[in-house]
């Protein structure tokens, strides 16, 4: 398996001490990679830092170079005069330069990826006035229309109604099919159960596996605390544990 | 009466079409602060003869350093720190503009001439107008991108404070297009007014733009009328007329502004 980024004894953060130590992995083509950790314990930081916006204090990061990035929705502004088919193509920016205007070319292949994620009719709606789902289904198509090799999800679930939790799950299984590797932030261990690998983090690497490998109790109770929430065995023998998090919002 | 007509027409499309961006970006009062705190350096390059877009790079740049030291200050926040940069370099350009000694024809700068544009200033305004138009259709992308979501911008391959200053440049170039017609108190209008306007009404970019151009157009023609046979000073009756049509707009804006569509079901 070609390995499309690896990170080496990764240490950042935002100028003062590192905000997360110790990250070792690596992401081979088509894998899908969920990055399990509560709030605060370095994800998004993670992924800065393989944007590159931030300073790698200690360790090294290699990646390829294009890396699509899907947001967390609520990031972006809701009442900006954009279409979906707008957000989509703000992605051609990785690969068109910035001053040249698009072509029919360019808008098909916003149009392709708005298909993609179940979308095209509503190309030419207000990017605020779609559902929260649907908002992230579109960011999900300005990743696909970068081109990426790897794409960083931040908590795409997050929020969203069950077809486009559905659709966006179908699309991470497609993604992974033509050779893509995905790094999904996530709060839902269930979720991660149904990925290659898993990597835990609480302000340090606390593990980086498979997931039937990885998943126990003693690494959930490192990455969440003491605080998580023990449920009855799954079939598999591996005990199902939600962090508080999940919980409150279940 | 035709150059007149002329200036104001530049300065409307600019003033429209930058004044989108500078609305969105949610810079106006940031438009304001340095429209004013360059003022010296066009007082400066006027009476040395040197052209104004120099001057007005000049201003920017000290303007820039004022508000650094001025943030530096201990006990003031960094509103006020801006505050008090601007207002004292806005003073100091007034107080040169306005003194005895000066050679005639600096408060112009201040207040603007729209009937005593020349040729060549219509040209040189011409020039510059062009330029900052073509300059914002090739930032278009990046600036839409980065207005939308500057956190995910770099992801993208934009750098968010290129663009911030690429919008600084084009709007202490817009200020030199229009400081000889509007002066340095009026100018803004002609960045803010139309923008604001097509603001109530645009649910698009490209809409948002055509709608400001056609009323910074419309104003243009109607503050000149209005100064021509009310004999009002050209300036005023077009930043009025901006504000008049901004109130009237904002009246009518709930039957102007199309329903949102039921998108938003899954």
């Amino acid at each position: 398996m070609t390995e499309l980024l690896a990170v080496r004894n990764l240490a950042a953060g935002y100028g003062g001490p590192p905000v997360v130590t110790g990250v070792t992995f690596e992401v081979g083509e088509g894998e899908r990679i969920g990055v399990l950790g509560p709030n605060g314990g370095g994800k998004s930081t993670l992924f800065r830092a393989l944007l590159g916006e931030l300073r790698v204090a200690r360790g090294s990061v290699r990646v390829p170079p294009r890396l699509g990035l899907v947001p967390q929705t609520e990031r972006s502004r809701l009442d900006y005069p954009v279409t979906a088919l707008d957000v989509a193509l703000m992605g051609t920016l990785s690969r068109v330069p910035w001053w040249r205007p698009l072509g029919r070319r360019d808008r098909s292949f916003g149009l392709d990826a708005l298909g993609r994620v179940g979308l095209r009719d509503l190309a030419k709606e207000q990017f605020g006035e779609l559902s929260g789902g649907q908002r992230q289904r579109v960011l999900v198509a300005r990743a696909l229309v970068q081109d990426a090799p790897v794409l960083l999800l931040d908590e795409p679930f997050s929020g969203v109604d069950q077809p486009s939790a559905d659709l966006l799950e179908r699309l991470l299984d497609e993604l992974g099919d033509e050779g893509r590797g995905v790094l999904i932030a996530t709060h839902d261990l269930e979720q991660a159960r149904r990925w290659d690998r898993v990597l835990c983090l609480n302000r340090r690497q606390i593990a980086f596996g498979p997931p039937a490998e990885t998943l126990t109790r003693s690494v959930l109770e490192q990455t969440y605390g003491a605080e998580i929430v023990p449920l009855p065995a799954g079939e598999g023998g591996v005990a199902a544990v939600l962090p508080p998090h999940h919980h409150d919002h279940a | 009466m035709q150059r007149a007509l002329l200036e104001l027409l530049l300065v409307g499309v600019l003033g429209a079409v930058l004044g989108c961006w500078i609305v969105l970006y949610r810079l106006a009062y940031s438009a304001e602060s340095l429209a004013h705190a360059l003022f010296p350096g066009l007082v400066v390059a006027a009476i040395v003869g040197a052209p104004l877009l120099l001057g007005a790079a000049g201003g920017v740049l000290v303007a820039a350093a004022s508000v650094a030291l001025a943030t530096r200050l201990p006990g003031i926040g960094r509103d006020v720190a801006v505050a008090v940069a601007v207002t004292t370099l806005f003073g100091l350009g007034a107080l040169v503009a306005l003194a005895p000694a000066s050679p005639p024809g600096l408060d112009g700068l201040l207040f603007g001439d729209v009937l005593g544009v020349s040729r060549g200033d219509l040209v040189a305004a011409g020039a510059l107008a062009s330029v900052s138009l073509v300059a914002l259709a090739a930032l278009h992308r990046p600036l839409l991108a980065a207005g939308f979501d500057r956190g995910s911008a770099a992801s993208l391959g934009v750098k968010p404070l290129f663009v911030d200053l690429a919008l600084l440049a084009l709007v202490a170039a817009a200020v030199v297009v229009g400081v000889q017609g509007l002066g340095n108190l009026l100018v803004l209008a002609s960045l803010i007014g139309p923008a604001a306007c097509a603001r109530l009404v645009g649910r698009r970019l490209p809409q948002m733009m055509l709608g400001a151009v056609a009323v910074a157009v419309a104003c243009a023609l109607a503050g000149l009328y209005l100064s021509y046979y009310a004999s009002v000073a050209a300036g005023a009756a077009v930043a009025g007329t901006t504000v008049a049509a901004y109130v009237a707009l904002l009246a009518a804006s709930p039957l102007l502004r199309p329903r949102p569509s039921s998108a938003s079901t899954d």
